[in-house]
């Protein structure tokens, strides 16, 4: 409900923000002309794309670092392995902002300052004990006994592991790589502190909250809506599933 | 390849990664705090502790946490409870619940900004029901009381959806005999709640508290989008040190404390709520 709100904010353009009192229902010549103006605005396209290669970076290393671990986790007993599990764990209890300060610095010895690898290095540090925990849960709920039959029928373990594992962790991993983009689609803080003129769309819109109209602020806060409910609508069936197993 | 050796090289990217961009900067933003002219010393905290805003964030965050947080469970609560009796469309009714969860924090201190501004939805309908006779502000300076009111519904609408997934998925692990059993032994809809579902939930239940304390003493967009400067939390005055003022060593004191409330509240759930072994 509330979304439907705003989205009447962002189509109606200036005219229904300042109108009073408000319509309840979409304007009679409903057009995406703020949306469109919205988009218009220096910044807001370029920040959009940002946002996306930042998220779809994070998204892939989460995967690259996180489903090994998970695996590791999930089908070998060694001395070590509850302590990385608490300490992936425990990486949950520290606020963003501790990490992203002195990342400000390093980043900027390193040229990676302002740069969307730079947020996405950030924000995969936030992604990457979700993607562990998590994928170390699907491979648990893999028989072991399917990879040992594949070996059993003379597959190397990396070829049981590509051919017979891995197709059947598929989707959730796929549910995984969708939960790092939209947790990287999200972020403010670190987003706004690592960068200045390759602003992701959430810095942008912090950045421009205190200056720009408010048509202009709702359509902002719709376009950051829409790609989440996507992707919550795509993910909906493994999320529980996820968080019980993630619980443990 | 040694067996043995297999799992180490599985973690060691991951660990890598962690070490670089988690544990090193964690430990040079404590420097950071501590430090001022090369010396240990906890100036900076006394900077951070005479400026005006400094009691305002810290009343404000405490507040919000110590409201938002047990709402939050409880509605949650009411919410998974629901949910077991709902038939058709269980579906629909949890995915339209959990839709707040890939909602970023600005974006729904954006949603809430449109209906509470002083020509908002909020005050469109209250005018129609003729409660009142023209527009109110409800997010100026002169009304805090309302100010943290509309924050508090946005982030109980933000936020709650994640503690419900965490308990329905909780729900869902208690197998159903144990229910049935309590009926079978005459217990009230009540009793069967407080006595079997509750204590058999309790693991969810630790979870979902420290993962919606912690990020709650980090909330920030929301604020910001809603009461602008208007109402300073911990982590906005971090934000502006570090961003408006350029003094880092301020703001790395500011994310210390988030830090140190933040793991506080983890280690007395974590004992508080904790499950014997035995019980598992």
């Amino acid at each position: 409900m509330p979304i439907y709100l705003i989205a009447l904010g962002a189509v109606g353009g200036r005219t229904v923000v300042n109108s009073w009192p408000k319509p309840f229902l979409p304007p009679a010549d409903l057009s995406f002309g703020t949306i469109r103006d919205f988009l218009d605005i220096a910044g807001v396209w370029s920040s959009a794309l940002y946002s996306v290669e930042a998220a779809v970076l994070c998204m892939a290393f989460s995967i690259l670092l996180g489903v090994p671990a998970g695996y590791a986790l999930a089908r070998f007993v060694f001395v070590g392995a509850t302590t990385y599990r608490l300490l992936v764990l425990l990486t949950r209890a520290f606020p963003v902002a501790i990490l992203a300060l002195p990342l400000t610095v390093g980043f900027i010895r390193l040229g990676l300052y302002d740069t969307p690898l730079g947020v996405s290095l950030m924000h995969t540090a936030l992604a990457l004990p979700f993607a562990v925990l998590v994928s170390a849960s699907l491979f648990q709920a893999i028989p072991r006994e399917l990879e040992e039959a594949a070996w059993v029928f003379g597959c190397s373990p990396v070829r049981a592991f590509l051919r017979v594992v891995l197709p059947l962790a598929l989707p959730g991993i796929a549910a995984t790589a969708i939960f790092a983009f939209v947790i990287s689609w999200n972020e403010v803080f670190a987003a706004s502190v690592l960068t200045v003129r390759h602003k992701t769309l959430t810095a942008y819109l912090l950045s421009v909250l205190s200056e720009s109209p408010l048509h202009v602020q709702f359509a902002g806060g719709f376009v950051l809506i829409i790609p989440s409910v996507l992707f919550i609508f795509l993910v909906r069936k493994r999320l529980f599933s996820m968080w019980g197993i993630a619980n443990r | 390849m040694n067996a043995r050796v297999i799992p180490y090289l599985l973690i060691a990217p991951s660990l890598a990664f962690l070490t670089v961009l988690f544990f090193v900067p964690l430990v040079q933003t404590v420097a950071l705090a501590f430090q001022s002219d090369g010396t240990w010393s906890t100036a900076t905290f006394g900077r951070m502790a005479g400026d005006l805003n400094f009691t305002d964030a810290v009343i404000n965050t405490f507040e919000i946490v110590i409201i938002v947080v047990p709402l939050q469970l409880l509605l949650a609560l009411a919410m998974a409870m629901m949910l077991q009796h709902v038939r058709g469309g269980r579906d629909i009714v949890l995915w339209i619940w959990s839709i707040p969860l890939g909602i970023s924090d600005l974006a729904a201190g954006l949603v809430w900004l449109a209906i509470l501004t002083d020509k908002g939805y909020l005050n469109t309908i209250l005018v129609r029901l003729g409660v009142l006779s023209g527009p109110q502000s409800w997010l100026s300076y002169e009304t805090p009381a309302t100010l943290l009111a509309a924050i508090v519904v946005a982030e109980l609408w933000r936020a709650t959806a994640i503690v419900l997934v965490i308990l329905v998925a909780g729900v869902q692990l208690i197998p159903k005999e144990y229910g049935e059993a309590a009926d079978v032994f005459g217990a009230t809809p009540w009793q069967r709640f407080t006595r079997v579902t509750l204590p058999l939930l309790k693991p969810s239940i630790q979870t979902a508290l420290i993962l919606r304390t912690v990020l709650a003493f980090e909330m920030f967009a929301i604020v910001l989008s809603i009461g602008g400067r208007n109402f300073p939390v911990l982590v906005s005055e971090a934000f502006n040190w570090q961003y408006n003022q350029q003094d880092f060593s301020v703001a790395a004191a500011y994310a210390v404390i988030v830090m140190g409330v933040s793991l506080a509240a983890t280690l007395i759930y974590l004992r508080v709520l904790r499950t014997p072994a035995a019980q598992r």
